[in-house]
């Protein structure tokens, strides 16, 4: 019996000692939550745009149809936007291959007037995993699919 | 619980467990990398490299299972003072530390082409490198404390406080904005396509036999180890 009694006070201390432990964990992680975001969506920037002499990161969606190789012949503008606000972004150099109009972008640069100057550029992939054939994609992506091969990409 | 807390039960059962879990993972874990590699079509945006999913997820999900395990132990130790259960956690913690290795290596080679870069310090990847850190941690820890001599609960406290960043890790691209993606699979929905899904699955539950069959051989090992080394100190208590 006191076998038993002692099991149950080492169980009660370890219940206590991981909800203190898990408590403490998501106070930092809530603490965390705007230290540490990798980047800042356009809404953020438009409510509180950064220095310009600050290196920040911008992710978002590239907007659809926004796209625009620049004269210079290296440089494109496209816009950024998280479905509430936008942000007209400038790059030169070589795009990643997951770059791609109505698909994730972060980044990486400086405010400019109005336009934001990327010295880096990352594609990020969403969670959806499709093959590229059509007849097997569902109605909803096929659709996504031949809006961005017939909306006019970058060439 | 206590039916395995018997060495000699456990011994009994891991004998045949051990083999039937490593060759029935070796054949699901092949088959499902033939499949990956060979049959499955390319993705829409990623191309041919969506083919390293089917070894960075089942690596990513035992590199966090693997430390869930020490952890259970670990509170079976504490609270139970259950014999095996140190060993378990001794011996799930290197196979654990080489799928977050792979976790780590395979995610940075597949970022490079699809993301454009190798490495990015967003919530995802930083919390993964913690936990290759905090295995390292434990295996010294524990193989330190078995050494000396000392009590087993010290790297178990240990094992319970590193639990917290699992959660982390799970939230991460939740919590956060990363350049990670958001859960593909999620309870009861899944954003991929069967045709990557059998695979993957298939992969998953290989690749978990795999770490179940290894995890019974190192604690057979460790046991037969503490065996020879009570033997070894009878005999020299003998002939003093």
């Amino acid at each position: 019996m006191t076998m038993l009694k002692a099991k149950h006070q080492r169980l009660v201390l370890v219940v206590i000692a991981l909800v203190v432990l898990i408590g403490a964990g998501l106070l930092a992680a809530w603490g965390l939550r705007s230290e540490a975001n990798y980047f800042y969506t356009p809404s953020q920037i438009v409510a509180d745009p950064p220095e310009k002499t600050r290196l920040v990161r911008l992710g978002g969606m590239v907007q659809t149809g926004s796209i625009a190789q620049q004269a210079d012949g290296v440089s494109i503008r496209f816009v950024v936007s998280d479905g509430e606000a936008s942000m007209p972004v400038q790059f030169t150099g070589i795009v990643p291959d997951l770059f791609v109009e109505n698909s994730g972008v972060v980044a990486e640069g400086r405010m400019g007037d109005g336009t934001f100057m990327a010295e880096t550029l990352l594609a990020k992939h969403d969670e959806n995993y499709v093959p590229r054939e059509l007849q097997e994609m569902t109605e909803h992506q096929a659709q996504q699919v031949v809006a961005e091969t017939t909306g006019g990409s970058p060439e | 619980m206590h039916g395995f807390a018997n060495p000699r039960r456990f011994l009994a059962i891991a004998r045949w467990l051990t083999p039937a879990l490593l060759i029935s993972g070796l054949v699901l874990t092949a088959g499902a990398t033939w499949w990956g590699l060979t049959q499955v079509p390319p993705d829409r945006l990623m191309g041919e490299t969506v083919r390293i999913l089917f070894i960075h997820v089942p690596a990513a999900w035992l590199g966090m299972g693997g430390w869930t395990a020490i952890a259970l132990s670990s509170i079976a130790l504490l609270v139970w003072r259950h014999p095996l259960a140190a060993i378990a956690a001794r011996a799930s913690a290197a196979p654990g530390m080489v799928f977050t290795a792979v976790c780590l290596a395979t995610g940075s080679i597949w970022g490079r082409p699809t993301w454009g870069t190798w490495w990015v310090w967003d919530g995802r990847l930083t919390s993964m490198l913690v936990l290759l850190f905090l295995y390292a941690g434990y295996i010294a820890l524990a193989q330190a404390s078995a050494r000396e001599g000392v009590s087993q609960r010290i790297p178990a406290i240990f094992a319970l406080v590193g639990a917290i960043n699992i959660p982390i890790i799970n939230r991460s691209v939740v919590w956060w904005n990363s350049l990670h993606q958001p859960p593909s699979l999620t309870v009861g929905k899944s954003a991929i396509d069967p045709a990557y899904l059998w695979p993957l699955l298939i992969a998953v539950l290989g690749y978990s036999l795999l770490f179940g069959g290894v995890v019974l051989a190192r604690m057979r090992a460790l046991l037969a180890d503490m065996q020879a080394d009570a033997r070894l100190r009878r005999k020299a208590m003998e002939t003093a």
